[in-house]
């Protein structure tokens, strides 16, 4: 540890090079931290589970060409439910306005304890459910029950709707009755009192963008009859491709007057997270190379620096110098330079995210990502330095007597 | 005199050839990076409409009160039917457009074959000349007849082929939700990007995408009732029910464009717009001075942020990371030159001006720059084609390697050496021959 003043003099001489060196890792850790930041942002958006069991599900979309009243349509929805319901291959359906995770922005129910609340205690997105929902979609209920047919409501385009009864997700029922039993509790929801009849263990909401609620789904006992909406077909194992083209030829051929697209739920779901998923590949590239060019930049200096001084290696190996010593001069030296590079590279990082807050909307990046980043860099430079430095340890003291 | 410092740099070059390789690398990836996330970031900011831009203007009026503004400060994109309808009959401008994106579903005549939704817009007959849309066969609805609302419809190229295998279908008949319509016009290929027309919808705005399939005269659209298949924004506290009192609101969804022609004709139009707000607000029907505002094309792509962040932030890491490559190559050839101060001090001494050395090593420098800039050709390549994996598979069609991305990558990867040369090269004509020669 004695050898800081002489390698100080060393870096003193080199400080061109030196200055390259730190400016180059301060670069690296300012875009290393913002581009992992970013990247575990979208991955953490990705793995938000629908909280449903997304294979062998197949979404399809009608849309009427005619205009039908609310019971009309709810007719119409219910005979299509039935025959789409006893096609082979076939386990349960039911029809909504939207599907888990993967859907448009939907408007948002505002929940509260007391009537005429002034904030809400907290929001949610709902689905429209019939008994048929959670065998659907796979829902686990974990207290109370499922609706009643009976509950089942067919309710009109912007009408407007009060369920009597709801069933919510254990997140959001914790989150407005914490430590208490939320079954049998009467929420307000737009400010209409409704009673929590179930509870299930997790769905996320439609919308994919709704971050802080993710988990907030509130099921309502209704069927949304509207000009458009999806039936949701769960398929027996592997029989989805059968089903989707099955369930498609027989709405068509039950009423032509209407368009109807059918899907897979987990290309939807692919199709919806595709962006952050392509983000996170480009962000992990450029870390990638961003880590191989800068420990080729450290090898290559620290090679031709270990080869410019092979002489005044050999002459300090001849007065003394263990090979250890030669090792820990090389791998101080290379500490010093990565340090003084952190130094700025927390400036440039912390810079850079208040560039990209600004700008674009990025969140504040954790603290805690700067810690992270030295000791990798750290890490990194001594790693990069260390066949140069071994290089440098075996250059024998006979090298002293040499004149080239 | 090149022919041999050529053979010098080789050679130089030959002799540590990880070193090389790693220069070599380093240019290329670096150069590659940048280029691809530039191509998508051009992709994203192209000009839709090369040179019709500056003379396209939006208008927007602040018609919901400073208290309905969401993010509070701008009146909204789109405008109320009441101030489409108005701004239409002013005809202040030279050419003045409504539109708004329409989704209906086309049922075939063949009772065998499913019907299937078709996206279009309704627009009005100023749409086609101001946003430069030609026709194949027919034309336009003519103005009166839009006025009288006819069941007129101009198809696309590619409708045209999918429903009449691209005969001329003018005259014929096409069914679309309830309502049969008789085709005017096949308009040829028509799709700028991104699709900024209907304006009400950011998704529509940032996602590249299909041409419209065909377009409806607005005025049949708005008898016939049909939906906008974008944004309506509303007053939270609306509470109309049905078509009229849709028309009737103070709800945004129209967008409306118009042509001026000069910087005159926008001062005009904008004094215009100002004291139509002022009518509005004189009539009560703003309880709000006047806010409006008048931006083109390119202004308005740039305040609705149809460029997705994600695009700019990368090319932003991207830049950073050519910075990266660049810093260490510097370091690099500065150690590789620096090495040779010996061979540099008995060049001087025989004679070699600070120009024979400066330009032996400048060739040197740019030996490794084209070999960088051959590997950026081939990452540029192999990253484009492979964008599909990582920017929505819709950018990525309109992204394509062409002579023009080419060209500008050789060229990027020369600039970056020649920036990274700079310095070592100076330094390495600095070495005084009588010092190296002594301690050598």
């Amino acid at each position: 540890m004695l050898q800081i003043k002489p390698i100080l003099a060393a870096l003193k001489h080199h400080r061109v090079a030196t200055f390259l060196i730190a400016t180059q890792i301060a670069l690296s850790m300012a875009v290393l931290c913002n581009a992992v930041f970013v990247m575990q942002l979208r991955l953490a958006h990705m793995a938000r589970r629908p909280g449903i069991d997304a294979a062998n599900l197949a979404v399809i979309h009608y849309r009427w060409i005619e205009k039908h009243t609310t019971q009309e349509g709810g007719a119409l929805i219910a005979t299509d439910l039935s025959m789409l319901r006893r096609l082979p291959g076939v386990t349960d359906a039911y029809a909504d306005y939207t599907v888990p995770a993967a859907g448009q922005e939907v408007e948002l129910l505002l929940l509260g304890l007391r009537h005429d609340q002034h904030a809400p205690t907290s929001l949610a997105e709902d689905y429209h459910a019939d008994t048929h929902t959670m065998s659907t979609l796979g829902l686990k209920l974990v207290a109370g029950r499922n609706f009643r047919a009976d509950e089942i409501e067919d309710i009109g385009d912007m009408q407007p709707y009060h369920p009597p009864s709801i069933i919510m997700t254990r997140a959001l029922a914790r989150k407005l009755f914490p430590g208490e039993s939320p079954v049998g509790k009467t929420v307000q929801v737009n400010n209409h009192p409704s009673t929590i009849i179930g509870i299930i263990r997790h769905l996320q909401v439609p919308s994919m963008n709704a971050n802080r609620i993710a988990d907030f789904s509130v099921l309502v006992p209704s069927r949304l009859v509207s000009r458009q909406g999806n039936y949701l077909v769960r398929a027996r194992p592997g029989q989805v491709a059968d089903v989707m083209a099955l369930a498609r030829k027989a709405l068509l051929a039950k009423d032509r007057m209407r368009v109807v697209s059918v899907k897979r739920y987990s290309d939807m779901l692919a199709k919806a997270y595709g962006r952050d998923r392509g983000v996170a590949i480009l962000m992990m590239a450029i870390c990638f190379v961003l880590v191989a060019a800068t420990v080729g930049g450290i090898v290559g200096l620290a090679n031709f620096w270990v080869g410019q001084r092979r002489r005044q290696i050999g002459i300090r190996r001849a007065v003394g110098a263990t090979r250890g010593d030669i090792l820990r001069y090389f791998q101080l030296e290379n500490f010093l330079i990565v340090s003084l590079g952190i130094m700025l590279g927390i400036l440039f990082s912390l810079a850079l995210n208040a560039a990209l807050m600004h700008h674009y909307e990025l969140p504040r990046m954790p603290i805690w990502y700067l810690p992270l980043g030295t000791c990798f860099l750290w890490i990194l430079g001594q790693i990069a330095v260390l066949p140069s430095a071994l290089r440098a340890a075996s250059v024998p003291p006979v090298v002293a007597t040499r004149t080239v | 005199m090149f022919a041999y410092y050529l053979d010098l740099a080789l050679h130089s070059l030959k002799l540590n050839k990880s070193l090389t390789a790693l220069m070599v690398l380093l240019v290329g990836v670096g150069v590659a990076g940048s280029m691809v996330t530039f191509e998508a970031l051009r992709v994203a900011t192209g000009d839709p409409m090369p040179g019709r831009s500056a003379h396209l203007f939006v208008p927007q009026i602040d018609n919901q009160g400073p208290s309905n503004r969401e993010d509070g400060d701008e009146p909204p994109w789109t405008l109320s039917y009441l101030d489409t309808r108005a701004l239409l009959k002013a005809r202040e401008a030279q050419r003045q457009a409504a539109v708004y994106a329409i989704r209906l579903p086309l049922v075939p005549a063949d009772a065998t074959r499913a019907p299937f939704t078709v996206k279009g817009e309704a627009v009005t007959p100023d749409f086609f000349p101001m946003f430069g849309v030609s026709f194949v066969y027919g034309g336009s609805w003519d103005q009166a007849d839009a006025n009288q609302g006819t069941h007129a419809l101009v198809i696309s190229r590619q409708l045209n082929d999918r429903l009449f295998s691209g005969r001329n279908s003018v005259g014929r008949e096409i069914r679309l939700g309830k309502q049969v319509y008789r085709v005017v016009g096949v308009s040829r290929y028509w799709n700028p990007q991104p699709r900024f027309y209907s304006g009400s919808n950011i998704n529509d705005l940032r996602n590249q995408g299909a041409e419209p399939d065909f377009f409806l005269p607005f005025s049949t659209a708005i008898a016939a009732k049909i939906e906008s298949a974008g944004n309506v924004s509303c007053k939270p506290d609306y509470k109309g029910d049905g078509w009229g009192a849709l028309l009737r609101s103070e709800c945004d969804w129209i967008a409306v464009w118009v042509q001026l022609p000069n910087a005159i004709g926008v001062r005009g139009y904008h004094a215009f717009l100002h004291n139509y707000a002022a009518a509005q607000q004189r009539m009560g029907r703003f309880q709000w001075a006047p806010d409006v505002r008048l931006r083109n094309l390119t202004q308005w792509l740039d305040y609705v942020h149809a460029v997705p962040s994600e695009t700019r932030v990368s090319f932003l890491f991207a830049v950073a990371l050519l910075l990266v490559c660049l810093f260490n190559t510097t370091g690099l050839l500065l150690a590789k030159f620096m090495r040779r101060s010996g061979e540099i001090g008995v060049r001087r001494a025989l004679g070699a001006s600070h120009g024979a050395i400066y330009t032996q090593f400048l060739i040197e420098a740019m030996v490794i720059g084209m070999a960088g800039s051959l590997l950026g050709v081939l990452l540029t390549v192999l990253g484009v084609s492979g964008m599909g994996l990582v920017f929505q598979p819709k950018i990525a069609r309109f992204v394509h390697v062409d002579t023009r991305l080419l060209g500008l990558t050789v060229l990027v990867s020369l600039v970056t050496i020649l920036v990274a040369a700079i310095y070592p090269v100076w330094r390495a004509a600095q070495v005084q021959p009588a010092w190296q020669l002594k301690s050598g």
